[in-house]
Parts: structure tokens; sequence; C-alpha cells
């Protein structure tokens, strides 16, 4: 546990060493989010209720995705396939800890600190220029539990897509369609209320949604309690899941270089 | 001019030969970029599934607005869409080799890549622009023809020069690359949709300011004949090439201003 805890730590500092990069990823999340809140706005010219969401849901929506998006990062992670592909993985291999459990770990350090310094700044703008919906005190503490379900599911979710490179080496082209996948089935392109019916069932359970559909959806209070249990099974199936691929790859694993 | 036409042709093609030697991945990469670019259109859809019209727009017509910028930003991104990697350039020293170089510095550091799966994005375009117009009956005049053209040579140039505009920041910070994002891909964004539904602010600031909104809005208003619901004047829907070499100006510009006075990391 105090080692998991040093990791967190880690994950942290690694990303509040650079501070302008942090600012830069605010002021873009802002723009964004002006843009898709104009965007949802001209479609409540016509309409008052999208599947549920009544105008300032639907803005509501548009920030907190651009709040989160860092938190659950969601443009693609490659840590993990870099060290496969340069042979890193070896020593990581050899230490006395699963590189599963490390990059959870680190993960849980970087997310707070996204959540803190990315998150915060681009909702409070939204808020200031928009009427949004606050969540009851009940509302808000299920959000928090959710958020930390979506950190594990996109770690999950992540942690696979970088696997192939122990068969392929380079993965841009799984990296691009699993990012593009994740990008429009977890809800942060167009809200998955905004679906069609039978596309958006499917949606909610593939574990895309979990990752940041579901806690936008609690904060709003538009949720059965189901959701957040199956984001809990996407968590421990896709951990379990990335456990066995690492161990079927680890088993013919050659690290170049001899 | 010609002979840096003939430089960067030489380099490009190095690269694309390169690419083409290992094609399993270039095949992936181009249908990842196709996909992408698919699912992202896919957007615009949903949200036409939930409304007839945008504001004052059908689906068709928003459809146009967006190959046009898809097409333009694909391009522009196919050719320097590795301005991206141009902070790490900075950071690791490596722009001062440029600066020893016979050859302009931006010349240089624009032929350093060339992404040829990107074309996946300008083709996804162009299959969104024959969906557009296929049910759009646009009255092809000599001059609707000529402003269709104008606006994608357009388009490009003024793309380009935000890109390389906003890519000077690296100058200053090299952690500020997702600064530039929020212009070019965000400029991308913003140009798929009619102007007219973001808020008059914005639109001063990212549609006329910085000229996103010459890139398609007010040419695609002359090709389809429409009234402007913004009510401006007739002639903005012709002034796109002028935006552009307005805006390739003052980035050329920019550029030289930062290069000059650009010290080395190294000291």
């Amino acid at each position: 546990m105090r080692v998991d805890w040093e990791i967190a730590k880690r994950g942290w500092r690694r990303y509040a060493a650079y501070p302008w990069a942090t600012a830069a990823g605010v002021f873009t999340n802002t723009i964004f989010g002006f843009l898709q809140a104009y965007i949802l706005l001209a479609v409540y010219r016509h309409r008052t209720d999208v599947g549920g969401y009544d105008a300032r849901d639907a803005v509501t929506y548009v920030w907190l995705v651009q709040a989160l998006l860092m938190t659950v990062y969601i443009f693609g992670w490659t840590e993990l396939s870099q060290r496969i592909r340069d042979g890193s993985i070896a020593t990581d291999l050899s230490r006395p800890l699963d590189p599963q459990r490390y990059w959870l770990a680190f993960d849980l350090g970087r997310a707070p600190y996204h959540f803190l310094f990315r998150g915060v700044v681009p909702f409070v703008v939204g808020a200031i220029v928009f009427r949004l919906h606050y969540p009851t005190p009940l509302h808000a503490l299920l959000f928090v539990v959710s958020l930390a379900l979506a950190v594990v599911v996109s770690l999950g979710v992540r942690f696979l897509y970088n696997l192939p490179a122990f068969w392929l080496l380079d993965i841009r082209g799984v990296l691009v369609i699993a990012i593009t996948v994740n990008l429009f089935f977890s809800g942060m392109v167009v809200p998955i209320a905004f679906f069609p019916h039978w596309l958006g069932r499917v949606a909610q359970a593939l574990p895309f949604a979990s990752a940041l559909q579901t806690p936008v959806d609690v904060w709003l209070g538009q949720f059965t309690p189901w959701r957040i249990a199956l984001q809990a099974v996407w968590a421990v199936v896709l951990l379990l899941l990335g456990r066995v691929v690492l161990r079927r790859a680890t088993q013919k694993l050659v690290v170049q270089g001899g | 001019m010609v002979d840096a036409v003939v430089v960067w042709s030489r380099l490009v093609g190095a690269g694309i030969r390169s690419q083409l030697q290992y094609r399993m991945s270039f095949a992936l990469d181009f249908l990842g970029s196709f996909l992408i670019a698919f699912l992202d259109f896919l957007a615009v859809l949903v949200i036409f599934h939930n409304t007839p019209r945008l504001a004052e727009w059908s689906v068709h017509e928003v459809a146009f607005l967006y190959a046009l910028s898809s097409i333009c930003f694909a391009l522009t991104d196919l050719a320097i869409g590795h301005l991206d990697l141009f902070p790490q350039l900075i950071r690791d020293g490596n722009f001062d080799i440029l600066l020893v170089r016979p050859r302009g510095t931006l010349l240089q550091v624009i032929s350093r890549d060339f992404q040829l799966r990107r074309l996946g994005k300008a083709a996804q375009g162009a299959i969104v622009l024959v969906y557009a117009l296929s049910s759009l009956h646009v009255d092809w005049t000599v001059s609707r023809v000529c402003v269709l053209a104008a606006s994608l040579v357009s388009g490009v140039v003024i793309f380009a020069s935000v890109w390389i505009l906003f890519a000077c920041i690296a100058f200053w910070t090299v952690d500020g690359g997702e600064f530039t994002n929020a212009f070019t891909y965000g400029g991308n964004f913003l140009a798929q949709y009619p102007i007219d539904i973001y808020g008059a602010w914005l639109r001063r600031f990212l549609a006329y300011l910085v000229p996103l909104g010459f890139v398609c809005y007010f040419p695609a208003l002359y090709i389809l004949g429409k009234r402007d619901p913004l009510g401006l004047p007739h002639v903005l829907q012709f002034l796109s090439p002028a935006v552009a070499l307005a805006a390739a100006f003052v980035a050329g510009a920019l550029w030289r201003l930062c290069v000059r006075r650009y010290r080395s990391a190294g000291g």
C-alpha cells in the first residue's frame, strides 16, 4: 500500500512539473467548451428536450466533459507501448512489482492532479457564462465515486490497447482506431442522450461510456444505480483481461537487443 | 522560391517513399485516419437526428461546410501537421541546426515530415462533399465554381497561417502545444459549423480576427445562394483569397521576428 502511495505521488508530480502545459490545456478545453456549448444550444432552438436533457443539462454536459476529459485521459496514452517497443518493459517485468499495479497507482495519482488543475477552471468559466445544473449533495457524492471508477475503467481500456505492442511493435494504427471508438462511444463528441435510441443502448453497455458519460449523468441526476454497478463490473473485467493478455504476451516475450 | 519548392518536394518525396516501406502499418494508419474522420461526421448526423435544422441550416448545408473545412484542414495537416512537434525541436536544441543551414527555417521545419496517411481524412471530406451536393441542387455557374476552387486554396492557406502563427508560441514556452491546438483543431471544429450559431464575442474573436469564418462560411453562402443569417455585407463572400494572403503575410512576418529574437536553450 505504501509503495502504491509513493507511485501515485509520482503520477501527480510528473504532470505538476509542467504548469505551462496545464495552462495551455485549460485554455484549449475552454475554447472547445464554448464551441460545443453553442452547437448544442442551436439544437434547443427547435426543441426543449433531447433524450431527457434540457438545454441546461446539455450545456452542463459540455463543461463537465471538458473538465473531465483529461482526468480520464481520453486522448490516448502510449507510455506502456513505448516501454514495450524500446525494451524497457524487460526492466519493469524484473521488478518485484506488477506493471499493471504500477500503472494503476500512477494513474490514480495523475487523475486528481488533472481533475483539480485541468478540470476546475474550464468548468468555472462555463459556470460563469452559462446557467448550469448543479447536483444534490447525494448526487455529488455519487459523482465522486463514479468518477473514481471511471478513471479505473479508462486505465483498463488504455492498458489493453497498449498491449498489442508486444506483437506489432508499431501500434499507431491500433491506437487511432481505439481512440476514435473511445471518443465516440464515451459520449465525448455528442452526448449519448442524443444518440438514436438503439445506438444509445449499445453505447451505455460498452465500457467507454463507463469512463465518461456515466459520471456526467450522475452529476446531472440522470442515472439508475445499475450504471454505477456496471462501471464497477467493467473496472474488474478490464483489469483482469489486462492481466491475462499481459501474461500471454510475456510468455513469448523476446526483448530486442538480447 | 522555385528553389524552395524543389527542396521541399525532394524532402517530402523521400518521406513519402519511406512511409510506403511499411505497407501494413501505412494501410492501418490510412484506414484509422479514415475511420476517425467518419466517426467525426457521424457526430453531425447524430445532432441532426434530433433536429431538422441547426439554427437555419439543413443537414446537407452543414455537411457542405463540414466537407470544405475538413478537406482544407486535412490538406493543411498533411503538409504541415508536424508543426505539432515543433516545440520538441526547440526543447532538444535541434532547431539550432536549422539556423546554420543555407535555407529558410520555416521551409526546413515544414519539410521535415509529410504524413501521407492524412489523405484518409481528405478522402472522407470528399465523400461528405458528394453527400452534401447530392441533394443541394447547386446552380453551378462559372463564378460559383471559381469561388469553390478559390475557397479550397484560401482555406488551406488560412489554416496553415493560423497554425504557423500559433506555433510561434513555442519560442516562448515549449509547453504551449495545447494552446496552438485551440486554434488549429479548434479552428477546424469551428469552421465545420455555421458561425452564426456561436456567441457574438466568440465569432468576433475566432471567425473574424482569427479569420476562420473565411475558410468556408462566407464562400459557402455564395455557392449555396443562401441569405446570410448574420446579414453581413455581400462582398465578404469573395474576400477569402485576400484574407488568406493577409494571414500568410502576418504569419510569415511573425515567424521571422521570432527567429530573429530566438535564443537557444543551450545558451
